[in-house]
């Protein structure tokens, strides 16, 4: 299993919740899994060519993960940010 | 009692009247914090409410309500391009821009078009969607849109009409290509621009590539069609195929610029506008800071101007595609959203304006929902 951290712009798939639990090798197999528990979420990260949409960023660790490939190992972590300025 | 649908860059809103168009409440805001481009009540059942929603960090959804908007839930596929065989190559949605309930014999079906350019359909109820092939697939799609064109939002599928005769015949408006007509429920398109200036090209009238900020049917008369272009104010009248431009009739030092155009309900010879200063660097806002809305009522041969209640000077008041609409009503009733989020209505016809509404964000659409 990998720690995943959701930025707060998906709470509302989570419940509120910031921190779970997901499964998978890929990142795009870690999404598929929330995506399957909470529908919707995953489309909101990528679009539908599998594009990290422009104003989301995906670490797995530290290391930015820039497609659905990037691998993740067992207890790494997947951090999920919303990452934009402006009003 | 009427209901209008507020969509707007923050979050929807709802404004109910008292039942005579007579005093306003607004309620919300609704998911506050997405960027609502459109939000419509569905007239073949009441209960039915769709909106077009995305934020600024999260991909594009439309969210729905099948209770007259107590509760909401997500749609399960939301319109999305085929997989492209080179993925880096591929269309992604960035917006959804139009939601079109489908024809009256069609229930369930909803139309959608997005940014960029794309048609899509959902058979129920908005909870999913399915690209259109007939034009996202079109092989003049690459000219029809052009990859650098559109608007500062990005380029635009920003209406679907449906002939309320018969479901097969539609019309879409686009920023990059004008407007195209289907008679075979959207399999096949044809450019529909004759007439239509497109002044930012070489060739003024080409046969597309204007920009067709929107369109309505006459209700009363399904064959009159208008247009509010990039170019002007334009007329066609079915089956002829050259748009005449009606918007030269209007007052030179007003012009025929703005980004809508309200059709009468009940009298096919009447329409509202409301101009825009479309001079040298493209101000769009109400021409002298003196807004007000322009009604004709011969089609189009004269315009007559209605600006009672609204500021005599500065008015800077800028209203988009989506944002000006008119009830059913007998006066017709009309209200339109303005970007400095202030809310407008007029309960007799144009004659005499009221802001019921002010510091909302940005409206980007208005819509009537109900009428009792």
């Amino acid at each position: 299993m990998v720690q995943v951290l959701l930025p707060s712009q998906l709470y509302a798939y989570s419940g509120g919740v910031s921190r779970l639990e997901a499964k998978g090798a890929a990142v795009g197999e870690v999404l598929d899994d929330l995506d399957a528990r909470f529908p919707g979420l995953k489309f909101r990260i990528v679009d539908e060519q599998d594009r990290i949409r422009r104003h989301m960023r995906l670490f797995v660790g530290r290391l930015e993960a820039r497609d659905m490939a990037a691998p993740i190992a067992d207890g790494e972590e997947l951090l999920i940010f919303g990452a934009l300025s402006g009003g | 009692m009427t209901e209008l649908l507020i969509g707007t860059r923050k979050g929807a809103w709802v404004c109910r009247d008292d039942g005579r168009r007579g005093a306003w409440r607004l309620e919300g805001p609704l998911f506050l914090g997405q960027i609502v481009n459109h939000f419509v009540a569905d007239p073949r059942d009441p209960g039915v409410r769709l909106m077009a929603a995305k934020t600024g960090h999260l991909g594009p959804t439309i969210l729905r309500s099948l209770d007259g908007g107590k509760t909401w839930s997500e749609a399960g596929g939301p319109p999305a391009f085929p997989k492209a065989a080179d993925p880096a190559a591929g269309r992604s949605v960035g917006h959804t821009f139009w939601l079109e309930p489908g024809h009256a014999a069609e229930p369930h079906v909803w139309w959608a078009g997005t940014s960029p350019p794309g048609l899509f359909v959902s058979e129920d109820d908005g909870a999913t969607w399915q690209s259109v092939a007939g034009f996202n697939e079109h092989p003049m799609y690459p000219q029809w849109v052009p990859p650098e064109a559109g608007t500062p939002d990005g380029p635009l599928l920003n209406q679907i009409v449906v002939d309320p005769r018969d479901p097969a015949h539609m019309y879409i408006a686009t920023s990059t290509g004008g407007v195209f007509e289907s008679r075979d429920r959207a399999r096949s398109w044809s450019a529909l621009n004759k007439g239509v200036e497109a002044n930012f090209l070489p060739d003024p009238y080409p046969e597309f590539g204007q920009d067709a900020h929107f369109i309505a049917l006459a209700p009363s008369r399904p064959d009159r069609l208008w247009q509010q272009n990039h170019c002007g104010i334009y007329r066609l009248d079915r089956p002829a195929e050259v748009w005449e431009r009606i918007g030269k009739a209007m007052p030179a030092e007003i012009g025929d610029i703005g980004f809508t155009i309200v059709p009468h309900a009940r009298d096919a010879d009447s329409a509202w506008v409301f101009p825009m200063d479309g001079t040298e660097v493209w101000p769009r806002v109400s021409p002298g800071g003196r807004p007000a809305v322009y009604r004709t009522g011969d089609a189009g041969r004269s315009w007559i101007r209605q600006d009672r209640g609204f500021p005599a000077e500065q008015g800077w008041l800028t209203v988009k595609r989506q944002a000006f609409c008119a009830d059913a009503a007998d006066p017709l009733g009309l209200y339109l959203g303005a970007t400095n989020g202030e809310l407008w209505a007029s309960a007799n016809e144009g004659e005499s304006w009221r802001c019921v509404a002010q510091r909302l964000p940005e409206i980007y659409s208005v819509t009537v929902a109900a009428q009792a």
